[in-house]
């Protein structure tokens, strides 16, 4: 249990190289944009990073889910391990969005469904990890924090359906767009390349700290237990 | 542990479920007309919000159409948490939750009959806001189409907020907590309310209003389900 796993080990080295190859790819082998110029290089690693919130959006849910059925509590801790991620990625990606949304959209922040969303989002997380500090017994946090995950994960979707039917200025760079959408484009072959390309590497990166994470909660789970023995 | 033999006997399992439910019900209304504490502080905290608003937003003629929907919404969901948490935590200082979930009811009964004297409370300080609001601000917000939205609203916004104050009470910070876990997951509510009510002052057509209200009964259907299903996991011991 101590010694890191030797796979866990070649995905840490893998995640950096793959990081850095992304980087390359968007800020120098990207073409530069012909309206927005710089800025819009942005736009390669704001979609990864908040993919990956999406994606651990969706693992807390199922997580939650899985261990109100089998209340068993290394669901928990992939619950956890999952929160604290898609928080970090959803905040990662609206400060990158907003540096690209001030020259295009001439604002930092506007009320649009995605980054409404995505800001309440991150207000059920905080509000999830400040309940779960509030709770000593390991086990009733567990359950607490799979029912209030569940209830985010229910209501987060209705809450993009309802700011949805006011209208979006965000682009929708794949798939349609609407008529009001402000600053989209259209992707180069090139830019394909890089886009595709960060999404892949931030998947990697993702699996490779969400599998750190339930490692440090087992860990911290196994120090829970000794401190306990000790006192006995 | 439902096959007890004494209750093979007697009324039909759902009779048994409506009466346990009446019966949590009865016992909050009961013990809220003999304190008043609840209701009291809920109707004044209300006031207080609406004249903090007049103050707050220069609630001229003009105005008032438009934020008249917005500031009767926000008034009902602070004063909602104040009656949440008032309501689950009188049950748990005095140890009364514990004798509810050793009563030998489903606890399901024990969610809707707490669901149901909240929804109560709200409903009551709502008829009272009402009417104090129309006087002071020369509107007339006894519209059927606003009632049925007030009420559709209401029953969403205490659905969840009563599974989230039984949560919240067990935690050290209590209070404090319930508004922060309660607002981002009612925020579909108080748009959908918001913009129903909105539509109904504003006298919109009904096609403009009715993607509201569908998201209304949505809303309140997968929640009052969803609390349903894991009731169970936050009374548990």
């Amino acid at each position: 249990m101590n010694a890191k796993p030797r796979a866990l080990l070649i995905l840490d080295v893998l995640s950096a190289l793959l990081l850095a190859a992304a980087t390359y790819l968007a800020l120098i082998y990207a073409p530069l944009e012909a309206v927005m110029g710089a800025v819009q290089r942005v736009f390669y690693f704001h979609v990864a990073s908040a993919w990956i919130g999406m994606l651990g959006f969706l693992a807390a849910g199922v997580a939650g889910i899985a261990y109100l059925r089998t209340q068993n509590l290394r669901w928990d801790i992939v619950e956890v391990a999952a929160v604290e991620i898609s928080l970090v990625f959803f905040f990662i990606a609206i400060v990158l969005g907003s540096i690209w949304a001030r020259p295009v959209w001439n604002t930092w922040w506007t009320w649009d469904p995605r980054l409404t969303t995505a800001a309440i989002t991150e207000l059920i997380y905080i509000a999830y990890l400040m309940l779960r500090q509030g709770i000593e017994d390991p086990n009733r946090r567990a359950r607490f924090g799979a029912v209030y995950t569940l209830v985010g994960a229910v209501s987060v979707p209705i809450t993009f359906m309802a700011i949805r039917l006011f209208r979006t200025i965000h682009p929708v760079v794949i798939g349609s767009q609407s008529a009001e959408a402000q600053g989209g484009f259209n992707m180069t072959a090139d830019m394909k390349v890089a886009f595709f390309f960060a999404l892949f590497a931030f998947t990697v990166i993702f699996a490779d700290l969400l599998w750190n994470r339930i490692r440090l909660g087992h860990l911290a789970q196994e120090v829970e237990q000794r401190k306990l023995k000790v006192m006995q | 542990m439902d096959d007890l033999p004494i209750e093979k006997s007697g009324p039909s399992p759902f009779a048994r479920f409506l009466r346990a439910i009446a019966a949590v019900v009865w016992k909050d209304l009961a013990a809220e007309f003999r304190s008043r504490e609840l209701l009291s502080a809920m109707l004044v905290f209300s006031l207080l919000v609406i004249l903090i608003f007049n103050f707050a937003l220069e609630l001229n003629v003009k105005e008032r159409r438009d934020v008249t929907s917005g500031v009767l919404w926000a008034t009902f969901a602070f004063a909602g948490t104040l009656g949440l948490n008032r309501s689950m935590a009188v049950e748990k200082d005095r140890g009364c939750l514990d004798g509810l979930l050793l009563a030998p009811v489903d606890r399901a009964a024990i969610y809707f009959g707490k669901a149901l004297s909240n929804l109560a409370f709200m409903l009551i300080v709502e008829a009272v806001v009402l009417p104090v609001y129309s006087v002071l601000y020369n509107v007339n917000l006894f519209r059927p189409g606003l009632l049925m939205v007030i009420l559709l609203g209401s029953v969403g916004y205490i659905a969840v907020g009563t599974l989230l104050s039984t949560m919240s009470v067990q935690t050290r910070t209590r209070e404090i907590l319930l508004p922060i876990l309660l607002f981002p997951v009612v925020i579909p509510i108080l748009i959908a309310a918001v913009k129903a009510s909105g539509g109904y002052l504003n006298n919109l057509g009904m096609e403009e209003i009715l993607p509201w209200l569908n998201l209304l009964i949505a809303y309140d259907v997968i929640f009052t389900a969803i609390a349903f299903m894991v009731f169970d996991y936050v009374v548990e011991e």
